[in-house]
């Protein structure tokens, strides 16, 4: 057939079932990207004859004729559309995978539509903007944060700033212009010569022994290559979590095994020409199964007489508290004496909160492209741990370091999700065996199914306080259902119970935690690492005491709360590792309790049905992962005079790269646009732990500054060798050093194989972040729809890097907070099978569910990060649960303990 | 998605080349429905965008809808003079969860023949008492009323082979007052219920129930009820169900909340 794309024709055959999307990225049209495949998440969208639809559900051979149009043919790195423009302006994205869709999709609205503009784009989902930047690029309505509608000279001076990218000033990210015009290559963004693809065959069960597996019909069909089944796979067994250290995690995995212990568990995969000749082989490998009885209630996997998941693993080798029990990780401790603090209580409030599964839901799916180059085993793959996965793969398959590479493109989003092996195991396991590259590419529908998911948690709190509101005791159980594999469990526990507790200041705590196997699919990392759910369970407690108490919610926390040179105890005092660089917690109350007292003039629907009520919640987080977290940054000045920084931390719409730039440009006085940034691959830059635990500023960042700082001294060094003018007075310029009226180029200190500094931080000492949320809201007793009628959030990032994106990451962890709080639920049917396997049963939150949430950041100057910032990634998302569900008790007079608080929660509630 | 077991598409021009169709033969019209899920028991289409139906015909006795006819014509078909029921036609393309994107592909039968809950064609037939014909396998023709048309969650009276030819609307129903409620999970989420009340010149008055139920549910007055009467009418519905859309005790309460506010909006502008 032929068509025309972006105005070129083309003449080619469309396979017969094939949707439009895969035709166009056959061709390489990598700028439309595959999101749900289902037709819900829009990132697909093109234009055909100028009419917009989603090219995933298309067939291809519909588009015979047509001019078809992406958002590369809307405008190139160059020659922008003035929409494509705005959303650099704004910075109308973060991860950017979303970005071709929504671009292609707003370049069709005209005025009336956009005043539909909630509707329009209900079928572009966004899962890290929160989508007020997103809205401000489409109606060009941006202002960047706390600057006036008009110029003045005060506003030149930033801008001449933000020109150069120095920390501070909302510069843009560096990938901005390839975003907007889909030129950026995400993990599958590249056309290999001879790739083959890898499909997997599903268990059926929940728990079973393979007896028996056939592959011959399979390994015969035309186009397969290999059939790899438990008896090829290494008998190595490992965690698909990743940490700095890989004892973290129980090693409870195989990468194939004889027994599978969730629904959709790998049994076998197959390697072909096509994902179609896979699939069709995948259905031709006969299994015989010996069904084993099996556990989905984390309570029952702990009572006497349960199936067993892992009952043949040993406790010690496996690092497995007891797998007798189904217990991965147990933790129990009491700092004083809880009776005591109990019966010194005048008010006891207790209760049990349970949260839900919840799915990450980065746009981009777990992908793996893995070949052999040079000897070497390349895997280029999806992933927010690099380093980790070349450590971990190395291990599994007994493959010297050198050996291997593994690098990451720009990540289309994280969340926690890709702080796993999920692909990189099966994919490199394919192309040893096969020789050839090997593609793997997860369905939104292996997202949902079998990617691991936010850890389920049942909190029981029991606070007692005197009647002047001071706490007396703090107690505090978790009931964590970890599912098939404890990847994550044990830290997800720990972490949960640590600055959940040792924010407020008590003298008698006991916390109580066990996290469980079950033959649920497994949960795993997800933004917040466990504190979401424990904080979801003590800021509702500290909510009922206040009311009990008579005491308004930020009184009580500022009674309670530590102080700046308080101890940190959580069961024990915290080690000197752990430090309050700055504190702004009393700040945060202030801001958020101010704005809600001002209120924003939105009121609540009219009719006697709808009650209005506010609430508010604190919460707390380390900057940085515990126990060491590793980066090590080179910097180097090119003969060209520019700089190249080498980082090994991912960028995957955290932002991190645009403050790495900044850095550097600020340390070395240059421009960001002079710093040219290769990251995220083992053989471009020295070790990374990787880009979790909000570590992308205060670690990485601050070996970039290490680094910048090194190569100065470096830098002065050599000037004074040459000039004979003392090395310290010698101060850095865009294009040279200069001492007085003496100038060296850059060009001439680079000389012909320039200069090269490093820098390195080990993350021992952490810091500690603040964040309040308060809302008001209103809710609809007939129907439980909550209605947020004011959205505050109060933040202490320590010295904001870059103001624009520091207000993204909060509106976006706002905006995902809002949809587990109210809308989201991975569904099992209680044997194991999950129900809601399609975006269409899973709402992620639209443009039309956000409201735009109003920012104050706190001032305050971190004594340990680099420039005095702080992270601010995961901890925006930790208070907005409980802060909602405070804001509902308020309104319906009935406190919600179980989320998702969905209207027919809410509805329900109110019959009670 | 691909349907990689498809291996190939047929365009249809004349009813003969139905008969291709059959176990693993599906008929394909937008394709949105059918492109959304995997389809490993397909192994061909037959296309029918192909055959070349108009897609809105109006007559003296009301109005023709080709099944193949997209959701975006229907909303847009310019208002035509006396058709009070006309505003419906938006309203229900706005209750699909699809985007506006989807507007553009999906056809007002592929939305019935997918008999989901929640289909919003389901609800607009249904409310105005549509005649739909079906081309059956053998070659004969059968008229038969939308309420008859889906029988559950996702199934309905079609057996394989047969096409969904054209959705008729009455000039009686069109001229009638319609009043329309969905609501669901979230702002513009999959309906949880849509309930599409209708007013006659007559007097007569009905309350369509769909979103909520597994299969449509209608409730026929000779003039409109009492608010009584019709809360008792609605509680005594049986088919209410639960999935990840809303759990069946919260339907049943908000579709008595949308039908009063249904039945009170019609009853002010029948004083009107």
């Amino acid at each position: 057939m032929k068509l025309s794309i972006n105005g070129e024709t083309v003449d080619a055959v469309a396979a017969p079932g094939q949707s439009l999307r895969t035709f166009l990225r056959d061709r390489a049209h990598f700028e439309v990207k595959k999101g749900c495949d289902t037709g819900d998440c829009g990132a697909c969208s093109v234009l055909l004859d100028g009419v917009p639809v989603h090219s995933c559900l298309y067939p291809a051979g519909r588009a015979e004729g047509a001019a078809v149009t992406t958002v590369a043919g809307l405008g190139r790195d160059g020659d922008l559309s003035p929409l494509q423009q705005r959303f650099v302006d704004a910075a109308g994205f973060q991860c950017g995978f979303c970005t071709p869709g929504m671009i292609v999709t707003a370049s069709t609205l005209d005025a009336d539509e956009l005043d539909a503009l909630p509707r329009m784009l209900s079928g572009n989902l966004c899962r890290c903007t929160g989508y007020r930047a997103i809205e401000d690029a489409v109606r060009g309505t941006h202002r960047r944060v706390g600057e006036p509608r008009e110029p003045d000279p005060a506003t030149s001076r930033a801008a001449a700033a933000r020109a150069c990218g120095r920390v501070g000033t909302s510069h843009p990210a560096p990938a901005s212009t390839r975003i907007v015009s889909g030129q950026e290559p995400y993990t599958l963004d590249i056309a290999v010569p001879g790739l083959l693809h890898l499909a997997v065959l599903a268990s059926p069960h929940a728990h079973a022994r393979i007896t028996r597996i056939d592959t011959r019909a399979a390994a015969a069909l035309p186009g397969v290559h290999a059939v790899l089944t438990h008896v090829d796979s290494p008998a190595t067994l490992y965690s698909s979590a990743r940490h700095e250290s890989r004892l973290d995690d129980p090693d409870d995995s195989l990468v194939l095994d004889d027994v599978v212990r969730f629904r959709g568990q790998r049994v076998a995969a197959v390697v072909a020409d096509t994902v179609a000749i896979a699939e069709q082989a995948c259905a031709l490998i006969a299994v015989d199964y010996d069904e084993l009885p099996a556990v989905f209630d984390p309570r029952a996997a702990l009572a006497p007489g349960a199936a067993l998941v892992h009952g043949d693993k040993d406790a010690a080798t496996s690092r497995l508290a007891d797998p007798r029990r189904n217990l991965v990780a147990e933790m129990h401790g009491e700092h004083g004496d809880l009776a005591a603090g109990l019966a010194e209580a005048t008010t006891v409030v207790t209760g049990t909160w349970q949260t839900q599964r919840v799915a990450h839901v980065q746009l981009e799916t777990h992908a793996t492209i893995g070949w052999i180059e040079d000897g070497r085993l390349v895997l280029r793959t999806a992933t927010q741990v690099p380093f980790l996965v070349h450590k971990e793969i190395c291990r599994i398959f007994a493959l010297e370091p050198a050996k291997v590479r593994v690098f990451a493109a720009r990540v289309g989003g994280g969340f926690g999700g890709k702080q796993e092996i999920l692909t990189e195991d099966i994919v490199t396991l394919a192309v040893l065996t096969t020789g050839r590259p090997v593609q793997y590419e997860f369905t939104r529908t292996d997202e949902m199914t079998i990617s691991p998911v936010r850890h389920p948690f049942e909190v029981t709190v029991t606070l007692g306080a005197t009647q002047d509101g001071r706490l007396t005791a703090l107690g505090l159980e978790v009931l964590s259902d970890t599912g098939a594999y404890g990847n994550h469990g044990p830290g997800v526990m720990y972490h949960g119970c640590s600055e959940s507790v040792s924010l407020y200041a008590v003298p008698h705590k006991r916390v109580d935690a066990r996290c469980v196997y079950t033959n649920n699919p497994p949960s795993g990392a997800f933004r917040g690492y466990g504190l979401g759910q424990v904080i979801f369970g003590i800021e509702s407690a500290l909510d009922e005491l206040a009311r009990r108490l008579g005491i308004s919610p930020f009184d009580l926390r500022r009674l309670n709360s530590i102080g700046p040179t308080d101890p940190l105890v959580v069961t024990e005092v915290e080690g000197a590792d752990l430090i309050i660089g700055s504190y702004g917690l009393d700040q945060c109350l202030d801001l958020a309790e101010a704005a809600l007292t001002r209120g924003n003039g939105v009121e609540a629907p009219a009719g006697p049905q709808w009650r209005v009520g506010a609430g508010m919640a604190s919460a707390m987080i380390a900057t940085m992962p515990p126990r060491g977290h590793f980066s090590q940054a080179s910097i180097r000045l090119d003969p060209a005079g520019t700089y190249t920084l080498g980082i090994g931390t991912v960028e995957f719409g955290n932002g991190t790269t645009t403050v790495h730039a900044q850095i550097a440009a600020t340390a070395l006085n240059t421009t960001a646009d002079r710093v040219h940034i290769r990251q995220s691959d083992t053989d471009v830059a020295d070790y990374d732990t990787g880009a979790y635990g909000s570590a992308g500023i205060t670690v990485a960042g601050k070996a970039v500054l290490a680094a910048a700082t090194a190569l100065i001294e470096q830098l002065q060094l050599t000037a004074a060798a040459r000039t004979g003018l003392p090395a310290e007075s010698w101060t850095p310029e865009p294009t040279g050093l200069r001492s007085g009226s003496v100038f060296l180029p850059l060009t001439e200190l680079a000389g012909a194989t320039g200069l090269e500094a490093k820098g390195a931080e080990d993350g021992a000492v952490r810091s500690l972040a603040f964040n309040v949320h308060a809302f008001r809201v209103a809710v609809d007793t007939q129907t439980g729809e909550v209605r947020i009628l004011q959205s505050i959030q109060a933040a202490d990032a320590g010295v904001v890097m870059n103001p624009e994106q520091c207000r993204g990451q909060i509106e976006g962890g706002v905006a995902q907070a809002i949809g587990t709080s109210l809308y989201e639920e991975i569904v099992l049917d209680g044997a194991g099978t999950v129900t809601t396997r399609v975006l269409r049963s899973y709402h992620v939150p639209q443009l039309a569910d956000v409201p735009v949430t109003e920012i104050y950041f706190a001032s305050t100057t971190d004594s340990l990060g680099p420039y005095g910032a702080k992270s601010m990634s995961e901890s925006t998302y930790n208070p907005v649960a409980p802060a909602l569900a405070n804001a509902v008790r308020d309104a319906i007079g009935v406190r919600p303990f179980e989320l998702p608080m969905s209207r027919d929660r809410i509805w329900r509630l109110l019959q009670l | 998605m691909d349907l990689n077991t498809v291996a190939s598409i047929t365009p249809a021009r004349s009813r003969d080349d139905l008969r291709l169709l059959g176990p693993g033969v599906a008929p394909l019209a937008g394709g949105s429905e059918l492109f959304a899920s995997p389809r490993p028991e397909l192994v061909g289409l037959v296309d029918l965008l192909s055959l070349g139906w108009p897609a809105l015909v109006i007559s003296d006795d009301g109005l023709e809808i080709a099944a193949t006819c997209t959701l975006a014509a229907l909303s847009r078909l310019p208002a035509v003079p006396g058709w009070t029921a006309q505003p419906l036609f938006l309203e229900c393309c706005g209750a699909l969860f699809g985007s506006f994107k989807i507007w553009n592909v999906a056809t007002v039968g592929g939305n019935l023949c997918t008999s989901l809950p929640a289909g919003p064609m389901t609800a607009l037939a249904v409310a105005l008492d549509a005649e739909l014909l079906v081309w059956r396998r053998d070659g004969q023709d059968e008229v038969l009323p939308a309420s008859e048309f889906v029988t559950g969650n996702m199934t309905n009276v079609l057996e394989p082979g047969d096409v969904l030819r054209s959705i008729h609307l009455p000039l009686a129903a069109l001229r009638a007052r319609t009043a329309y409620r969905k609501i669901a999970l979230s702002p513009l989420g999959r309906s949880g219920a849509v309930l599409v009340g209708r007013l006659d010149p007559d007097g007569g008055f009905l309350l369509a129930v769909t979103g909520a139920t597994v299969r449509p549910e209608l409730l026929r007055y000779p003039s409109l009820p009492t608010a009584a009467e019709l809360r008792a009418d609605l509680d005594a519905i049986g088919s209410w169900f639960t999935d990840p859309h809303g759990a069946a005790d919260w339907r049943r309460a908000v579709s008595a909340v949308l039908g009063e506010e249904i039945r009170t909006e019609l009853e002010d502008r029948s004083v009107a």
